[in-house]
């Protein structure tokens, strides 16, 4: 017995020991690339950047975040973040949904379509946010040569600024979005729409009772990662509007880029960095939780 | 309830002709079965009764009335699909009363509904599972709940027991037997199973290549095959087919015919010979059944045993004629089985031979 125990003590020990051989390369990598980064981050917002270049940082503990995530400049920008999430996400994906089911109808000349919708996915923002910039030139642009040309320019004006940095957001993400969707619509078996057919459910009846449930897996996922790159939009503000006018389009991961590279206040930009981690990880979590009861995996 | 009626129904898809001409009269409370094999149309034929594919040409009826504009959701049939196709994300119960709920069936009623089709398929103590908590068979009886819940005109069921083991298939098929007799409704079943033919339909409608090849009960066209194809369809063993060039026998001038296979000839009734001569057929195709096929001291066919499988019940004896082509006697197992590698005689009751054109593969009638 006792000769027993120890051998298999022994082969745990020896497979355990394989095991971590065999996650160490990933560990290390983890390690030196995202976990000793953050933590020295996090380390980071401790000090206080001088006012001046040259003087050494001071240690300030805690007070700097309680002084910075206070401040009204963050909770504008969170505000600002949060408003961008809802004004992407819902519709980004109900476009693609829309989209994806008008492409998955069998009818000639359908693949031109579905090629025509993914196109963004293979668009960068850069080069969205520079046709959009374009378009709404308020000398060169479309817009004010089809005749809309208001005053202050679209991006120009504080209640505009944010819906339409937003709406060209939805259009670059849409190729993704519609891609994810078709592909969750051809899961479905064709054979269950057809026994829906036969019970008698309409079109709609159809859509609502069979494929949305069916679909709610794919919709939980965008939604969850539609928030996440929501919440790390940076590109098309940096080349649209700059976080302006008036902060209208500051948001959180603009907000840390002009902290660390405008005011080269590399403290304060690391509590911000934290906070932006922070908030992305528990409303990830809070739509895991609420949203998962949802979703009807099918098996 | 409801007949169902094709006339001169023909469905491509593209360049591919799936159903060819198709006219069928399915009766009222009738249970029949549309037989052949894969990529036959019979699946295609189903589908356009449902609604789910729309004929090239020609019409549909169901009851009086033609349906060829009709929405599959309106033509009240049910159909049980290959994979059973339950609502993942619905319990049992809710699978059972989703035709009534898209139905507007008062609640009350759908319960006691749903609780009578689930009691006469034995699911009451699974309505609140889900589709992926059930077994095989117990899925299929999802199935056939959801589509005898609303008492629809026909039942469509296309290879409805093809995902069932063995044993449940036997038993599922007697008891969908019972259900017909039970609910008296018009039955359109399709399968690749000549077994499920044979023991189910009141008549069994046998296709190939998209064309009707035989609609007749299952006895009548397992004793007249009406081609070669349905001869080697139906029969398991399939009937032995032997083909040779036709002998005028010399010493009998008045058209006495046999067929020649390799050291002997075939020699054919005198009915048999007058009904070839009528056809004008240039060359025939013998075809014989292995129960038909008994083994002699002498006479008949000379063969060499090459294979014998023992079923319990009975052996199918595989026999090489000399010029090489195989045919099978099933002998039942009380009866003295020749050995490997013998020589045996093969002999047959001249009543008992098929004869077919061998051009055209069409029975010739011999009485």
């Amino acid at each position: 017995m006792i000769f027993t125990r120890n051998a298999k003590a022994r082969r745990r020990l020896r497979e355990s020991g394989l095991a971590y051989l065999l996650l160490g390369p990933s560990l290390l990598i983890f390690a030196v690339f995202i976990f000793y980064p953050f933590l020295s981050n996090f380390y980071l917002g401790f000090f206080k950047t001088p006012p001046f270049p040259g003087l050494p940082n001071r240690f300030v503990g805690l007070s700097q975040y309680q002084e910075v995530l206070t401040s009204s400049t963050f909770l504008n920008s969170v505000r600002t973040t949060v408003a961008f999430a809802f004004l992407t996400v819902p519709l980004g994906i109900a476009l693609g949904l829309g989209l994806a089911v008008v492409a998955h109808q069998q009818l000639r000349g359908i693949a031109i379509y579905r090629t025509i919708f993914s196109s963004t996915v293979a668009t960068s923002v850069a080069v969205a946010s520079v046709i959009f910039g374009t378009l709404f030139n308020p000398v060169v642009g479309l817009l004010p040569w089809l005749g809309i040309n208001p005053q202050p320019p679209i991006l120009d004006n504080p209640d505009w600024a944010l819906i339409a940095v937003a709406l060209i957001t939805v259009w670059q993400t849409l190729g993704l979005t519609f891609i994810l969707m078709a592909s969750g619509l051809q899961a479905i078996p064709d054979e269950l729409h057809e026994a829906a057919r036969i019970d008698g459910a309409a079109a709609w009846s159809r859509f609502v009772r069979v494929t949305m449930p069916l679909l709610s897996p794919t919709i939980f996922f965008a939604v969850v990662i539609g928030g996440i790159f929501a919440f790390q939009t940076f590109g098309q503000i940096d080349l649209l509007t700059q976080g302006g006018p008036l902060d209208k389009t500051n948001v959180l991961t603009y907000y840390v880029f002009t902290t660390l590279r405008t005011e080269n206040n590399d403290g304060k930009a690391a509590v911000l960095a934290v906070a932006l981690f922070s908030i992305t990880l528990v409303l990830t979590v809070v739509q895991m939780k609420v949203l998962e009861r949802r979703v009807h995996y099918a098996r | 309830m409801a007949g169902v009626t094709f006339d001169r129904v023909t469905k491509c898809f593209g360049d591919v002709v799936a159903v060819d001409d198709l006219s069928l009269d399915v009766f009222d409370e009738e249970f029949l079965v549309l037989l052949g094999p894969s990529g036959c149309g019979k699946s295609t034929a189903l589908r356009m009764i449902a609604g789910l594919e729309e004929p090239s040409e020609g019409t549909i009826e169901i009851g009086e009335s033609i349906v060829n504009d009709v929405e599959a959701k309106d033509r009240d049939v049910a159909m049980v699909f290959q994979s059973y196709a339950l609502y993942p994300h619905m319990s049992v119960r809710k699978n059972i009363e989703f035709p009534l709920r898209t139905r507007k069936v008062a609640s009350d009623e759908r319960e006691k509904l749903v609780h009578d089709a689930a009691e006469s398929l034995g699911l009451e103590t699974l309505l609140d599972r889900k589709p992926a908590q059930l077994s095989g068979g117990q899925r299929q009886r999802v199935a056939l709940a959801r589509a005898i819940v609303r008492r629809p005109k026909v039942f469509l069921m296309d290879e409805p027991l093809s995902n069932l083991d063995a044993k449940l298939r036997v038993q599922t098929r007697a008891e969908l037997i019972e259900l017909q007799r039970e609910l008296a409704t018009t039955v359109i079943y399709v399968t690749h199973d000549q077994v499920e033919g044979m023991t189910m339909g009141h008549r069994i409608a046998i296709m190939a290549d998209g064309k009707l090849q035989q609609v007749g009960p299952p006895q009548a066209v397992y004793d007249h095959p009406a081609n070669l194809f349905v001869a080697g369809f139906i029969g398991n063993p399939p009937m032995n087919t032997v083909s040779g060039p036709i002998v005028r026998t010399a010493s009998d001038p008045a058209g006495s015919f046999g067929i020649g296979v390799e050291g002997t000839v075939i020699p054919l009734p005198a009915g048999h010979c007058a009904a070839i001569e009528r056809s004008g057929a240039k060359t025939v195709v013998l075809g014989v059944r292995p129960e038909h096929l008994r083994p002699a001291t002498e006479g008949g066919l000379v063969a060499t045993v090459a294979v014998i499988e023992s079923l319990g019940h009975e052996r199918h004896v595989d026999c090489r004629l000399a010029d090489g082509q195989m045919v099978i006697s099933r002998l039942s197992s009380s009866e003295p089985a020749p050995l490997v590698g013998e020589r045996v005689n093969l002999t047959v009751d001249p009543l008992e031979l098929h004869i077919f054109d061998g051009v055209t593969e069409e029975a010739i009638e011999t009485t």
